[in-house]
């Protein structure tokens, strides 16, 4: 128990400082590091935690593929050299105090919800799956398949439209590009590219092109 | 103090949703570090879901952590394609210089 607390903390502290540092960092390259050590750590609690698929699954789509896609965009740009300044903004800076106030308002309000928050006494009973014999990824993946099918499905859908979507946005046509027209290919006839000619003796053929 | 609960995951959760809103709010220069928060803050609601999916013992937070999870992906994908796209048109991409539709 004491080792599990132990666990807990240091990962939680190792979150929360990295958290602060990604919005705090003045690179935005280092930002990009302290999300991937965020996105690990957290990872670890869920194992921790028990929940060691979600655990993995986080490990691969944030750091695998989330943080990397950050980390090509913020090469692409070259925004690293750009500072991240705070508090120096010549105009707008008074939604500042604003936006702190709100944070901290938001910060008291989830205080209390999880301090005054209990157990109601019949929800303990409606389990929809126990976790208990089997491992964590067989039961995630018996009511993945059984019960969620549409929802996986549908977010299928959503991912692919997220890939359609970035293609269109970022894809570009270029000048001067000689690219293969399939279209015009397929299309051609045989009379469009061959000719035939009568060739008279000793008279040669002249060709127009 | 060393009998880790669901409330020891709450607080975890509650303070680092805070720490993205600060940091959507603080941001003044770089658009990508907001879209950073935003990744955060969906990983505290992460956090919240898996906790109570364990000490309820019930599946349903974990499958929506899932659908979470794809939902950022996607959300990261198309935000990153948005900012690509401004900066190919507007060379830049810091937060006090997007103020076309200021009006």
């Amino acid at each position: 128990m004491i080792a599990h607390a132990i666990f807990f903390y240091v990962f939680s502290f190792i979150t929360v400082i990295s958290a602060v540092m990604v919005t705090v960092s003045k690179n935005t390259v280092h930002s990009v590091f302290f999300l991937i050590l965020d996105f690990i750590s957290i990872s670890c609690l869920f194992i921790m935690i028990g929940a060691e698929f979600l655990g993995m699954i986080m490990l691969i789509v944030y750091v695998g593929a989330v943080a990397v896609l950050f980390l090509f965009v913020v090469m692409m740009l070259n925004v690293a050299h750009q500072k991240n300044t705070f508090f120096k903004s010549t105009h707008g800076s008074r939604h500042i105090p604003i936006g702190l106030l709100v944070s901290l308002i938001i910060f008291f309000e989830l205080v209390i919800v999880v301090g005054g928050w209990k157990y109601k006494p019949d929800l303990i009973n409606s389990i929809s799956l126990e976790i208990s014999e089997v491992s964590n990824t067989h039961s995630i993946g018996y009511v993945l398949y059984t019960d969620y099918i549409h929802l996986f499905q549908l977010s299928g859908m959503i991912l692919l439209v997220a890939m359609i979507g970035a293609i269109i946005l970022t894809y570009r046509k270029r000048e001067g590009l000689k690219r293969q027209s399939y279209f015009s290919q397929i299309s051609r006839e045989k009379d469009d590219g061959v000719d035939l000619v009568d060739v008279e003796k000793n008279k040669g053929v002249k060709i127009d092109v | 103090m060393f009998e880790i609960g669901l409330g020891h995951y709450l607080t975890l959760g509650a303070v680092i949703f805070t720490i993205g809103v600060v940091g959507i709010f603080l941001n003044r220069k770089n658009i990508i570090v907001i879209l950073m928060s935003i990744e955060l803050i969906l990983l505290s609601v992460n956090i919240n879901l898996v906790s109570f999916s364990i000490f309820i013992n019930d599946l349903s937070g974990q499958i929506f952590t899932l659908f979470i999870l794809t939902v950022a992906a996607a959300e990261a994908a198309i935000g990153l394609a948005i900012i690509v796209v401004y900066y190919r048109n507007a060379g830049t991409i810091r937060v006090e210089e997007i103020d076309k539709l200021k009006g």
